[in-house]
């Protein structure tokens, strides 16, 4: 075991290339992923918060059922439409990277959705009047009550990274753990694990700890500190 | 008078609020004119506040009508009791509230400028708005509101979370705006800053307006026991 923890720490500070492309992987597909369902899951969440339509309890009810989706079920019935008999097996998604970000796109979505939509609806029982009063739509307010609780909305897109960051069945299934391709930290740790490779997996089980508790901090820090000096 | 039409008088004809079964407010009719201020005054309760925010337009009355005599979309505002502040600069703030209102884009940043220095706010344009004193933090809503060129301004209350030199700073304010012509339309429960603001005052009680009477008259000799009651500063219930 001591042999496994030094050979780990001389892999994380040798550079060795291919952890390093393990790591730059895994982080493109989570923050790629963050990245689109940010793009979607914020003004849906908004939207959702601040509109009454028939069916809105129904999708409230499902998007918080969505945030504890099974991974390997999401990733089963992604690999499913993607898979070259699939509805989107033209699309030759299959056991690439880009596959990959679908599935943690897909999981992570529900959570920044969901926590969105937590966020603006206790937002708008103070701004709505105000906001109607200024002459505000209610899509005209949207952006305003995103930006308004972005400090709020910070750690709906932190739980998001956490999940897409921490997730191996999903990419393992899509994506095939393919070395050198697909092969992301999660499952390698799981792979290397399985082997006996114990080192390696330490090391990479290190390096996600450590960035998921850099990224935090950091993202803690900058809302501090702006909140501090914005209001 | 500002604007080419004015949107007043405002008629409001047996305006009621029926809530749950409750009354709230109850066969209010009045005609709001050009000219001096007009006082919203009465016990908690009384329905002031719900007066207000119906023309203003934000609560739909149950009953009556509430009537203005031009298009009064734009033409009025209102600084609600509690207003909200968005977390950005203060000048933020007012060029938000313009570009609701429609102004063009180019125009907004010298309208938010000439307001803030309108009511001698320009030192803390650039400040985060929440951050402010509760003070500045009114005053800011007050100059945004008055940023849009209103005709007409609502005002629930505006003075009533703040300390005595809060409170002249924002009557100071009012008094400016009021005679620049924009007809004045104030809740308050202040019987001093009543004295010292109101042209007329309507008091209202219970959830019905009891009178409609011009200032002097009303402090001199009210019509109705409930507001003879309240001015000699007997509890209504």
């Amino acid at each position: 075991m001591p042999e496994a923890f030094t050979a780990a720490l001389q892999l994380v500070t040798s550079g060795d290339p291919e952890l390093t492309r393990i790591v730059v992987l895994s982080l493109r597909v989570t923050l790629s992923a963050l990245l689109i369902a940010s793009l979607i899951g914020l003004p849906l969440g908004a939207f959702i918060a601040i509109t009454r339509f028939p069916g809105r309890p129904a999708i409230v009810v499902l998007l918080n059922t969505f945030m504890g989706f099974p991974p390997v079920v999401a990733g089963l019935l992604i690999y499913l439409l993607l898979s070259r008999s699939g509805p989107l097996g033209a699309l030759g998604l299959l056991f690439t990277p880009g596959a990959m970000i679908v599935a943690q796109t897909v999981l992570i979505l529900p959570i920044v959705a969901s926590l969105t939509r937590q966020v603006v609806e206790d937002l708008w029982v103070d701004y709505e009047e105000q906001l109607r009063s200024l002459g505000s739509s209610r899509l005209r307010a949207i952006p305003t009550l995103l930006w308004d609780g972005r400090y709020s909305l910070l750690t709906a897109l932190l739980a998001g990274f956490g999940r897409a960051s921490a997730e191996v069945g999903a990419v393992m299934i899509v994506g095939g753990n393919i070395a050198g391709y697909t092969r992301t930290m999660t499952t390698a740790i799981a792979l290397e694990t399985s082997k006996g490779d114990l080192a390696l997996a330490l090391a990479l089980g290190a390096i996600l700890l450590a960035l998921t508790l850099a990224l935090n901090a950091g993202a803690f820090g900058t809302a501090r500190l702006a909140q501090r000096v914005g209001g | 008078m500002r604007g080419p039409l004015s949107i007043l008088p405002l008629r409001c004809r047996s305006v009621g609020l029926n809530v749950r079964g409750r009354d709230l407010l109850k066969d209010v009719t009045a005609d709001l004119m050009p000219g001096v201020p007009s006082m919203i005054m009465g016990p908690n309760g009384a329905g002031k506040s719900l007066f207000l925010r119906i023309c203003h337009g934000l609560l739909q009355p149950t009953s009556g009508s509430v009537e203005w005599s031009g298009p009064a979309g734009r033409a009025q505002a209102m600084v609600l009791q509690r207003p909200v502040l968005l977390r950005r600069s203060a000048r933020a703030n007012v060029i938000h509230a313009l570009a609701l209102a429609g102004a063009p884009r180019s125009e907004r940043g010298a309208r938010a400028d000439a307001a803030l220095e309108r009511f001698g706010l320009g030192a803390i344009a650039a400040r985060p708005a929440r951050l402010l004193s509760g003070g500045e933090q009114q005053r800011l809503a007050i100059a945004r509101a008055w940023a849009l060129n209103p005709q007409v301004l609502f005002l629930d209350e505006p003075t009533s979370a703040l300390d005595p030199s809060g409170t002249r700073a924002v009557e100071e304010m009012i008094t400016v705006i009021a005679r620049e012509g924009v007809k004045i339309v104030m809740a308050t429960h202040d019987l001093g800053q009543a004295r010292r603001l109101a042209g007329e005052v309507l008091f209202f009680h219970g959830g019905r307006l009891r009178e409609q009477t011009p200032a002097p008259a009303f402090f001199e000799k009210p019509q109705t026991p409930e507001a003879a009651a309240f001015l000699n500063g007997d509890l209504l219930w």
